[in-house]
């Protein structure tokens, strides 16, 4: 069973294709990252996947339960059961879109209870000791324009695990933050990883995506160009466009 | 006329403006939101009637409104005009009020970021939970000092109400002061307006301050 299968989807803004033909599945426990330049699709690819973008074709499973499938007129249609397919992901933003007028643990606590209606007592707990995991102990009754963009970012990532996701989505969650403040975050995403967590991370960080991956894949004008073990990316790259791309990187 | 009859007289003037004020904001406070709601509806026949509703609420004179609820059902639909006051001066002030609230709730409302809805969305909230829960206490927060300008503004036009000879502290000032050639009755008015958007400002400041707990 892929945890995501995503096969053959495109998607187009007006004139501009934005995703052609992109397919890609996930298995439980493994870490993706997708690098690529500005503008290769990958936010796009990470915003269809999380329902934040409708596609205009292709097919879209969790947990091999359709969510989005061609019918027999050849036409786009998706589940009706969309919040139960919610409950399958979590996604981390960039700008972390934490709720300013919640304290840090009602920005945790509240979809858990108000969504999945889980006990506020067990959710509480768990929350508390995710919170302490990530070293945010004595900032859960902190507002988030209290917070570090650091702290905000962490914050946002126990936010989206207290749901239980299967699958959680990371878009560049280090870019909006100042570089002396990106390391904190990777750390809490490669304590992730070490616990089997199953992720799919878009970044510009390459020595993370190096250590931590165990597939990266390079996108570049709306196609997967490239992708393969970090060490098959970043060491015996095999496309020019790629190759370009990480020289660039290096500077 | 002594001093004490005089005040006891503008003393029921005063409530009657203070009822004016109260139930047009009982009235217009949620219907704003209503039509704020209703100007971004997809449908779009919907959306004109709002627009132009704004439209006119919002350019002519309200003076000219009171005067149009009352006496137009009496000459358009020949509709008895007795007891027809003080709905038609509330019916006018909610209306007139309602649209331009509803302006500031839309503000309000397009001010919060995409982020905020989609983050909501990822966590699986309904549109209602979404914007009872999300967007709606952020909104309050953002437009209160809009809200107390306008509710302020209130305050000064409860007094238009004379026009339709509505007997509250204005129409009664200047009753008193022409029938006793007295200047009192104005300092009293001046008096009782300033006092209360005094308290008007100073209620809403608590509830700003309130809410200063997050930025």
């Amino acid at each position: 069973m892929h945890i995501l299968d995503i096969q053959n989807i495109r998607k187009s803004f007006g004139d501009n294709e934005v995703l052609k033909d992109i397919s890609l599945t996930v298995d439980r426990g493994e870490v993706v990252s997708i690098i690529g330049p500005s503008g290769s699709g990958k936010s796009t690819l990470l915003r269809c996947a999380t329902l934040l973008e409708t596609m205009d074709s292709g097919t879209l499973r969790y947990m091999d339960e359709d969510v989005a499938f061609m019918d027999e007129n050849d036409k786009l249609v998706y589940t009706k059961d969309l919040k139960k397919v919610r409950g399958y992901f979590g996604l981390v933003f960039q700008n972390f879109n934490l709720f300013p007028h919640y304290s840090v643990l009602k920005n945790v606590m509240d979809a858990p209870v108000h969504v999945q209606k889980r006990k506020p007592r067990e959710v509480k707990e768990e929350a508390l000791a995710l919170l302490e995991t990530m070293g945010l102990a004595d900032r859960a009754d902190a507002y988030p324009c209290q917070l570090s963009g650091g702290q905000k970012q962490r914050v946002s990532i126990v936010r989206a695990l207290t749901m239980n996701p299967e699958i959680l989505f990371f878009d560049e969650p280090t870019s909006a933050l100042d570089p002396e403040l990106t390391g904190e975050v990777l750390k809490v995403i490669k304590q992730l990883a070490e616990q089997s967590m199953t992720m799919v991370i878009v970044t510009h960080e390459m020595a993370f995506a190096h250590s931590i991956s165990d597939r990266v894949i390079f996108m570049d004008g709306g196609v997967i160009v490239e992708q393969g073990t970090p060490q098959e990316l970043f060491e015996g790259t095999k496309k020019d466009r790629t190759r370009q791309f990480l020289q660039n990187y290096k500077r | 006329m002594t001093l004490e009859v005089m005040l006891k007289t503008m003393g029921i003037g005063m409530l009657r403006t203070g009822g004016i004020f109260c139930l047009t904001l009982l009235g217009s406070l949620p219907l704003g939101m209503i039509v704020a709601l209703l100007r971004k509806s997809r449908i779009k026949p919907v959306q004109w009637v709002i627009k132009i509703y704004i439209s006119i609420m919002r350019g002519t004179p309200l003076m000219l409104q009171l005067l149009v609820w009352y006496f137009g059902p009496y000459y358009l639909f020949d509709l008895p005009i007795k007891g027809w006051r003080y709905p038609a001066i509330i019916l006018g002030f909610v209306l007139n009020y309602a649209a331009y609230f509803a302006e500031i709730y839309r503000g309000g409302i397009e001010s919060m970021s995409v982020g905020q809805y989609e983050a909501a969305q990822v966590l699986g909230y309904t549109k209602t939970q979404t914007f009872m829960k999300i967007i709606l206490p952020q909104v309050i927060k953002t437009i209160l000092p809009s809200v107390t300008n306008e509710v302020i503004t209130l305050v000064k036009d409860t007094s238009l109400a004379f026009t339709l000879a509505y007997q509250e502290v204005f129409s009664l000032a200047k009753q008193i002061s022409a029938s006793q050639t007295s200047f009192i009755p104005f300092v009293v008015a001046g008096i009782f307006y300033y006092v209360a958007n005094y308290a008007v400002a100073f209620v809403m400041e608590r509830i700003e301050k309130a809410l200063d707990y997050y930025q």
